[in-house]
């Protein structure tokens, strides 16, 4: 081998990046973590779990669109019944506390959603 | 031929995982056999792959050079274009794998239209191509790693936002998604418009390309247009670094399809041309410094030769030679 030292060095660290999942993740000791957010005990959503698990942003993004620009506020959801177009009103009605439903799963993917830049987290002390 | 062929074994690949998750549900081969496969599989070809190199003597500096070479005191040597030292061969390497500087010195030769004269003009498109591809790639890849951490180290967080600093749509695009595949799809395009470079283009020029578009294109897909439940997908990811694999239910087919692209990609990236990850650090012309004429560099496969020197001749036959009158340096 030529420049065995220096090949060997650039390998190892090489492989040190490539692994940085493996080693990061060993040390921090939360490989099994899933988050799990607090719904409510009873009530059904406004759409099925596995279409809001997938979907709820574009929804509220949708949600938005019609609210802002065309002050339609009227929702009808798949089984024919008509819902508010609100976060704050209609989601966080039975979704009431943001840490412990939101948040659980956005950190978890590190996923950063801008509902916060302009609405005010409901039932927050002094915020309200 | 090598255009449809390469295109083919992509479509191929995908109707494999569409048939084998959704119809045969064959998702613990897909998500979690095949992965580790293919990641053996780049680990140890990549290190094979380096040690054969490594295994290649390198006798002499090769001096393709662009600058002055360190010479008489009076003249300036250009030390990044043409390296004396470890300092200036460093700096050289930095540009080239970080700026591809030698792809944007790309010339075009070609006859100049107003008369019988050859015109070199500077050809930036390949250089721009590539640099819009690679970075885009790397910093979608260094995102993906949101999927393989827990918790999320901050500064993947500040490259997301970073990222998705434009805030179009929910969820937000990011300004790499378009880059990766401007990029790519441009490199496809050069590759079939120009007909040079089709005529020595082969299967294994384009199917990387095909196999990088398809990626690409179903993260894309994935991201804004047929979505599934990403929670699911991060137990997956977590769960095969962690070396205890799950399987979850009602994960989309289309995220098995980007997944095991990309599994493909892993497997088949050490033995083609995409090892130039690792070959760009040994190319001889970029990393060694051009001190031929400082350093003496001997040819590491000269076979050992017996020297037998005047000195210890004389030392032999001085007595011979004292008698003979013929002249000795030592008495």
């Amino acid at each position: 081998m030529y420049d065995g030292g220096k090949i060997i060095t650039g390998l190892i660290i090489f492989l040190a990046l490539v692994t940085f999942p493996l080693w990061y993740t060993a040390a921090s000791g939360d490989a099994s973590y899933t988050p799990d957010p607090e719904t409510p005990a009873q009530g059904n959503c406004i759409e099925s779990k596995e279409y809001m698990n997938a979907w709820h942003m574009d929804m509220l993004d949708d949600w938005r669109d019609a609210v802002v620009r065309d002050a339609n506020r009227v929702y009808v959801a798949t089984d024919g019944k008509e819902h508010e177009m609100s976060l704050t009103m209609t989601c966080m009605n039975c979704h009431d506390d943001k840490e412990k439903f939101c948040d659980r799963c956005h950190t978890y993917l590190g996923v950063t959603p801008y509902c916060w830049d302009c609405h005010v987290v409901p039932n927050q002390q002094g915020r309200r | 031929m090598n255009v449809l062929s390469s295109l083919v074994v992509v479509l191929a690949l995908i109707l494999v995982v569409y048939l084998g998750v959704d119809k045969a549900g064959l998702t613990a081969l897909f998500g979690t056999v095949l992965p580790y496969v293919a990641i053996v599989l780049f680990l140890g070809g990549f290190i094979y792959r380096i040690l054969y190199w490594a295994k290649s003597p390198v006798p002499f500096r090769i001096p393709t050079t662009c600058g002055q070479q360190k010479t008489l005191p009076w003249i300036k040597p250009n030390n990044f274009d043409n390296p004396h030292n470890g300092f200036g061969v460093f700096v050289r390497m930095v540009l080239e794998v970080l700026f591809f500087r030698s792809l944007f010195r790309n010339t075009r030769t070609q006859i100049v239209k107003d008369g019988p004269k050859v015109g070199y003009a500077s050809n930036y498109w390949l250089w721009f191509l590539a640099i819009a591809f690679h970075w885009a790639f790397l910093i979608v890849f260094v995102r993906h790693l949101r999927f393989f951490t827990e918790p999320i180290p901050e500064w993947i967080l500040g490259l997301q936002a970073v990222d998705g600093f434009i805030e179009y749509g929910v969820p937000v695009f990011y300004i790499t998604s378009v880059l990766l595949v401007v990029g790519v799809a441009g490199l496809l395009v050069r590759r079939l418009f120009s007909s040079q470079l089709r005529y020595i283009s082969l299967l294994n020029d384009y199917f990387p390309l095909f196999l990088i578009l398809g990626i690409a294109l179903t993260g894309v897909l994935l991201r804004h247009y047929v979505k599934t439940d990403i929670v699911s997908v991060k137990e997956m990811t977590m769960g095969l670094i962690s070396f205890s694999p799950v399987n979850p239910e009602g994960v989309h087919v289309m995220f098995y399809i980007h997944f095991f692209l990309v599994t493909c990609l892993f497997a088949y990236f050490p033995f083609s041309k995409l090892m130039h990850l690792g070959g760009v650090f040994l190319s001889p012309t970029r990393n060694l410094a051009n001190n031929n004429r400082e350093v003496r560099h001997i040819n590491p496969w000269n076979p050992k030769v017996k020297l037998h020197s005047y000195a210890e001749y004389e030392d032999d036959f001085r007595d011979k030679m004292v008698a003979a009158g013929i002249p000795v340096d030592k008495e």
